[in-house]
């Protein structure tokens, strides 16, 4: 159990580390490419809560999808070679309340008995016992959120027709 | 059966019994393991380069390099990896280091990590793991983000076209090839990709080998395309074009970074012919006969290795073979291939196999 929280606490402290730099870096595209090492440092967390499927789907979907994109209209938008893009944005304020909230809110989960790092559960297969949750008894909110993805698709290719 | 994974549990129960801690023989493992995959990459990818050079050559009815070691020219490729050793490490001044230095390891590192779970034969594979199908999906897309920073880093407009032509690739790609997995992972009712295999033992009819290239032939296709576009090969070489871009993404690398981008696209390459030939041809399924004087398990493990190589490089050799017949598509076809043709194949393949899986 040692070797496993040691693990847990360097997976940790590299996805902190890389989500600092997307905060913090004055170079956009680092930012970016920062944004793909927290994504991986997320999926080790996953894998060490024993949730492979989760891990492989948040590398699959954030990794080779989102921030593939994400980079792809950085570099049509932005003169990439310069670092003068203006990175952070007026809603400091608000973010920080956020932020400093959810932190209070975890630190409290964690106090309260919930540790971030459990011992596995034991579940023999995630994959079919996932599929099987999501088409039965969690088929309504799948579906909701299927429509509201469909939604924000369609709403996306609206803004982006010029005709 | 004897299998990999019982051989190292056996291993780690011995050295317990001898008093040292487990980390030890974790950490021995693994170095090995790692070196006999890297070694194997180093290896088989110097034969595909020379095999490559063979094959365009003889396609366009030359002899390629015939001098290098004698037996037509079979250690070009190993003259041309020293060669590569020596050259001087050329960092453009205006490049960003961090990224430019970190590329090649991100996209070697990327095509390495596949082949954990590579079923080489019965037993032998590193770690069936449960997503093993999705988990070289995912981790093989991760070569895109390598490549991406090595075209931004570079400072070079070659580069960063090829890198964004890549992503939009890449991007595009990966949907049909995610779908098109899922009718063997659907039939065969597992990721592991050591159920995969076995699910597609015995034969249909009699005479029929069970493999699901038949029932999924649609699929085999799209996956296929699909492979070739994640490749970066001929027709989709868009991201290096070289007539267009000088060499893409990797214009600005010399030496032995080059050299490992060069690695890891033919370590690519063996990684999607594995994966198409685990879920479509079989696997290590295949004849064989026993050999008197040894158990049969051993020599059926042999076949079986020899049987998953001859399918893997078979494919490669269909890759080459597409590379030096067909020309380039354009960026405007290529995206239109993707998801006007492609993708909706991949979804009736899917709702039909559903289908008929259901019924």
């Amino acid at each position: 159990m040692t070797l496993r929280l040691g693990i847990f606490y360097l997976m940790a402290a590299f996805t902190v580390w890389a989500a600092a730099i997307v905060v913090l870096g004055k170079n956009i595209v680092r930012a970016a490419v920062a944004l793909i090492f927290s994504f991986c440092g997320m999926a080790a967390l996953y894998v060490m809560l024993d949730a492979e499927f989760l891990a492989a789907v948040q590398v699959l979907i954030y990794v080779g999808g989102i921030t593939i994109l994400l980079l792809f209209a950085i570099m049509l938008t932005t003169r990439i070679s310069s670092a003068t893009a203006r990175v952070i944005n007026d809603q400091v304020v608000l973010s920080a309340i956020a932020t400093i909230g959810l932190l209070a809110g975890l630190i409290y989960a964690t106090t309260q008995g919930i540790s971030a790092l459990m011992g596995p559960p034991n579940l023999p297969e995630t994959a079919p016992f996932l599929g099987r949750a999501l088409l039965t008894t969690y088929a309504l909110p799948f579906e909701a959120v299927s429509i509201l993805l469909l939604a924000g698709m369609v709403g996306a290719i609206i803004l982006a027709r010029k005709d | 059966m004897i299998t990999f994974a019982k051989v190292i549990e056996q291993l780690y129960a011995v050295t317990a019994a001898w008093g040292i801690p487990w980390l030890v023989p974790t950490l021995v493992v693994m170095t090995i393991v790692v070196g006999v995959v890297v070694a194997y990459i180093a290896v088989a990818a110097m034969f595909l380069i020379w095999w490559e050079r063979k094959i365009s050559a003889h396609i366009q009815v030359r002899f390629g390099p015939m001098r290098v070691g004698g037996w037509h020219g079979w250690a070009q490729s190993i003259a041309d990896g020293l060669k590569l050793l020596l050259k001087e490490d050329i960092i453009p001044a205006r490049a960003d280091k961090v990224v430019f230095v970190l590329a090649p390891m991100v996209v070697f590192a990327a095509s390495l990590a596949s082949y954990v779970t590579i079923p080489w034969a019965p037993g032998l594979i590193v770690r069936d793991l449960h997503i093993g199908v999705l988990y070289m999906v995912a981790i093989s897309s991760l070569a895109v983000v390598g490549i991406i920073m090595a075209g931004w880093s570079s400072n070079n407009k070659y580069a960063t076209l090829g890198a964004m032509r890549s992503a939009a690739q890449a991007v595009s790609y990966e949907v049909p090839l995610v779908l098109s997995i899922l009718g063997p992972v659907m039939i065969a009712g597992t990721m592991r990709m050591g159920g995969l295999v076995e699910a597609q033992g015995g034969t249909w009819l009699g005479f029929l080998p069970r493999w699901y290239v038949f029932p999924q032939a649609v699929a085999f296709l799209v996956y296929f395309i699909c492979a070739l576009a994640e490749c970066n090969r001929l027709p989709f070489d868009i991201p290096e074009a070289e007539s267009e871009l000088v060499a893409g993404f990797h214009v600005e690398y010399s030496g032995m970074r080059f050299a490992i981008f060069f690695l890891a696209e033919y370590a690519n390459m063996f990684v999607v012919a594995a994966i198409a030939t685990t879920l479509f041809l079989g696997g290590w399924h295949g004849p064989w006969i026993p050999i008197p004087g040894l158990p049969a398990e051993v020599v059926h493990g042999l076949f079986g290795l020899v049987w998953f190589q001859v399918k893997c490089y078979f494919l490669i050799f269909v890759m080459m073979w597409l590379r030096w017949t067909l020309n380039r598509l354009r960026v405007d076809q290529l995206m239109d291939f993707a998801w006007k043709v492609l993708l909706p194949i991949a979804f009736a393949n899917l709702i039909i196999t559903g289908l008929v899986l259901m019924l």
